[in-house]
């Protein structure tokens, strides 16, 4: 097998920001999956907070990472209109998610306030808990395609 | 081969930086809780033989590159400096720890984080290749 993986250095840069951008935003999402989880079964306001506070401080600026780096080298590529099914599975995975995000983060948003009043907030933590669960198995697949290039 | 090779390399190292934002999250302040801290120390176990194994079998199946790669020695001790911090910041988080041992353990983990975020350049800078 002859394989030998070799790019311009101008791409480096601008896949280390989309690369690392994406790994942020799967922890942070991973995160804040999990606090949202404990707190379903706890009904623990701190695990709220930090499941909503993760998706606040923590995805939210990580998916503008990147996306920023998913543009930059997808310009220096020349794959803006490509064709190709992992562009593809990338742009709408990374599109189609900053919508879930923002549902995401307001549904934990109004669930942590909610359960600081004490007025009881479990379905809308379940419910972001539930959207962060399609999110990652969306950003797994789009790992998949980044990494198998499927055309 | 190559591809899937590929494929669970890089999802190993998402992994490990599963486990780095998580206790980045609790070394900056945020309550822990012991099932996320296991489900992260998981994942860093997971990922650290997974990056290390795929990595080493890529390096063996991609003509081009060799174990003895300059790049890829150096990711070999990171991934050793970083598990080294690991370990010892996975100690500190737990619910017995007090506040000077959360502190240690604090260090510890930027220590990682530092040496993981080295690798991620290695790996997408390739020095040398």
């Amino acid at each position: 097998m002859l394989i030998l993986i070799i790019r311009p250095d101008a791409w480096n840069f601008p896949l280390l920001l989309h690369v690392l951008g994406a790994m942020l935003m799967v922890g942070a999402l991973v995160l804040a999956g999990s606090a949202l989880l404990v707190a379903w079964r706890d009904g623990s306001a701190t695990m709220l907070r930090l499941g909503y506070r993760s998706l606040l401080l923590g995805v939210v600026p990580s998916w503008f990472l990147m996306r920023a780096g998913a543009e930059w080298i997808a310009s220096k590529e020349h794959l803006e209109n490509s064709n190709a099914s992992w562009v593809g599975i990338g742009f709408s995975t990374a599109d189609g998610g900053a919508l879930f995000i923002i549902i995401a983060t307001v549904l934990a948003g109004f669930a942590m306030r909610r359960a600081a009043k004490r007025e009881g907030a479990s379905g809308l933590g379940r419910a972001s808990a539930v959207l962060i669960g399609v999110l990652v198995v969306g950003y797994v697949v789009a790992i998949w395609a980044m990494t198998t290039k499927p055309v | 081969m190559y591809d899937t090779l590929l494929f669970l390399h890089v999802l190993s190292a998402f992994a490990l930086m599963i486990t780095v934002v998580v206790f980045s999250a609790f070394a900056l302040g945020a309550a822990s809780n012991g099932r996320i801290l296991t489900v992260s120390n998981a994942l860093w176990a997971v990922g650290g033989l997974g990056t290390l194994g795929f990595g080493i079998w890529l390096a063996i199946y991609v003509k081009g590159y060799a174990i003895s790669d300059g790049w890829i020695i150096a990711a070999i001790v990171l991934w050793v400096v970083a598990n080294a911090f690991g370990g010892k910041a996975q100690v500190g988080f737990s619910d017995k720890a007090d506040e000077r041992a959360r502190a240690q353990a604090a260090l510890m983990h930027w220590l990682r984080s530092l040496a993981v975020l080295a690798l991620l350049v290695v790996m997408i800078y390739k020095p040398g290749a």
